[in-house]
């Protein structure tokens, strides 16, 4: 954090004193300034690109937990479907979302299908080796109790797995950002990335840093919003990691 | 009453068959505590896995209450030297686990653990979580989990083996009490000589792979009994025996 406030102010000195033209790189004060000035319009942008993010986030979401549990529970699909999903990852997104355009136009679906393509992944990643971190010897325990598979996958498999999980949607919901930014970029008619793509060659470069400012605090905001619900929904968790690191 | 007949079980390694257990017969009336002893790794572990239902035999039999297809899971105790809590429960909620499974409501449950709360050393402690416990009261927890669907049988594969020597001695004399109330059949793994003769009836010796059960030994000691029993001369005799029989090549 003051690590953080030294850098804006060096900034806001160097920019100030060294003659830097405004459209090259904004001081920190003139940043500020714009915001205030153009607050309405970021507002309105980033209304669109939170719209994106989240739709696309919640349909990651179920589509990465469904991938995740078909993957742990049959062998045949794993080796099926896996090395395709792995595989899919070496490509660019940029280079899919221009095909998006094409293919589903320049509404809201094409973004939201490119934040659903870049932050599945780590979810079901993520979920995948969760399902697959149970100890045998709970599974014996459960089963000597006289467990059901469905029982033994709902109330072992699935809350072992949980914090796994989480790891992945902290990743996930951060890059979802990313993938929104992204698909505006390719083509949109609204958005904070659309807003940055055609600030730029207007030289509206203190625009372009406000609408980068609203991004990366609707990023940390989305992050922290995901550990809340972490917190909310695995107080053993933390409960224990509390007491371990007093411990020691 | 457990009857185990000509058991016998293979695994297959990279070296080929490996035979674990070979043609193991004992009995258990019902209502005796048995336990069975044996060097490190000689599949006693293997022979409780059987009899609870969680593994197959290759050939043989078990035979509960006289019936070869009786219901194992679910139907026999079984409680392993890690007490198995799940973190994510508190203590209340991880001693119902097994009544939940069977369809029991959370609420009933949570009643009927309650009222055995005190019995387990466990008052005081039924919202915390498993972490927050002693090594002994998360066994007496996981005991309860096992207690609670009152299953007639019990297998423990070496329950107190992860505790310290005074914890040990008292979580003993502990389940000495609690099976003299409860009066169930109890199936013990162990390789602790002491442990085996304060606590059994009877004890099996088994011998190293491809295990055998090559000595049965009554022990007559009186009850109750207690630690001072460790040091009758009664008892030295009896563990003369035993040992004599555990280090014979």
């Amino acid at each position: 954090m003051i690590i953080l406030v030294v850098l804006i102010v060096i900034w806001e000195i160097w920019v100030q004193f060294g003659d830097i033209p405004k459209w090259q790189l904004p001081a920190p004060s003139a940043i500020a300034q714009e915001i205030v000035a153009s607050w309405s319009l970021l507002l309105h942008h980033a209304y669109i690109t939170l719209q994106e993010i989240v739709a696309g986030f919640f349909v990651a979401l179920i589509f990465g937990l469904l991938l995740a549990t078909a993957v742990t529970h049959s062998k045949i699909l794993e080796r099926a479907i896996l090395p395709i999903i792995v595989s899919s990852q070496t490509i660019p997104i940029i280079a899919i979302a221009p095909l998006l355009l094409i293919w589903v136009g320049y509404g809201l679906a094409s973004k939201i299908i490119v934040v659903v393509l870049i932050s599945f992944y780590p979810i079901a990643v993520n979920t995948i080796d969760g399902l697959k971190a149970i100890n045998t010897d709970m599974v014996a325990m459960m089963r000597s109790l006289g467990a059901s598979r469905w029982q033994i996958f709902t109330k072992l498999q699935i809350p072992t797995s949980l914090p796994y999980m989480f790891s992945g949607i902290k990743v996930g919901i951060s890059i979802s950002v990313i993938g929104a930014v992204i698909g505006e970029w390719v083509g949109a008619s609204g958005g904070l990335g659309y807003l940055i793509k055609y600030s730029q060659p207007l030289f509206l470069t203190s625009r372009v840093f406000a609408a980068i400012f609203v991004l990366s605090i609707m990023g940390v905001a989305l992050f922290a919003l995901a550990g809340l619900v972490e917190r909310l929904m695995l107080p053993w968790y933390y409960a224990e990691k509390r007491a371990k690191s007093a411990s020691q | 009453m457990v009857e185990v007949n000509q058991l016998s079980k293979s695994f297959s390694t990279e070296e080929g068959e490996r035979k674990v257990l070979d043609n193991i017969t004992f009995r258990v009336n019902t209502g005796e505590f048995v336990s069975v002893i044996g060097p490190s790794g000689c599949g006693k572990s293997t022979l409780l896995h059987i009899i609870a239902g969680i593994d197959e035999a290759d050939g043989g039999e078990i035979k509960i209450n006289g019936d070869a297809n009786s219901p194992k899971l679910g139907h026999i105790g079984y409680m392993q030297q890690k007490d198995l809590l799940l973190p994510w429960r508190t203590v209340l909620d991880n001693v119902i686990l097994g009544l939940e499974l069977k369809g029991v409501a959370k609420l009933e449950a949570r009643q009927k653990a309650i009222e055995h709360i005190e019995t387990f050393g466990l008052k005081g402690f039924e919202n915390q979580y498993p972490f927050v416990l002693s090594g002994g009261m998360r066994q007496r927890a996981s005991f309860l989990r096992s207690v609670l669907l009152h299953q007639e049988v019990m297998l423990l594969d070496e329950p107190f083996g992860a505790l310290d020597a005074l914890t040990r001695h008292q979580m003993q004399e502990w389940l000495m009490n609690l099976w003299r109330t409860l009066g169930n059949t109890i199936i013990l793994v162990t390789h602790d000589t002491d442990e085996a003769l304060l606590l059994s009836d009877k004890i099996y010796v088994m011998s190293a792979r491809p295990a055998k059960i090559v000595m049965s030994l009554e022990v007559d000691l009186p009850r109750p009994r207690t630690h001072a029993t460790v040091t009758e001369p009664e008892f030295a005799k009896l563990k003369a025996k035993l040992l004599a029989q555990l280090h014979e090549k």
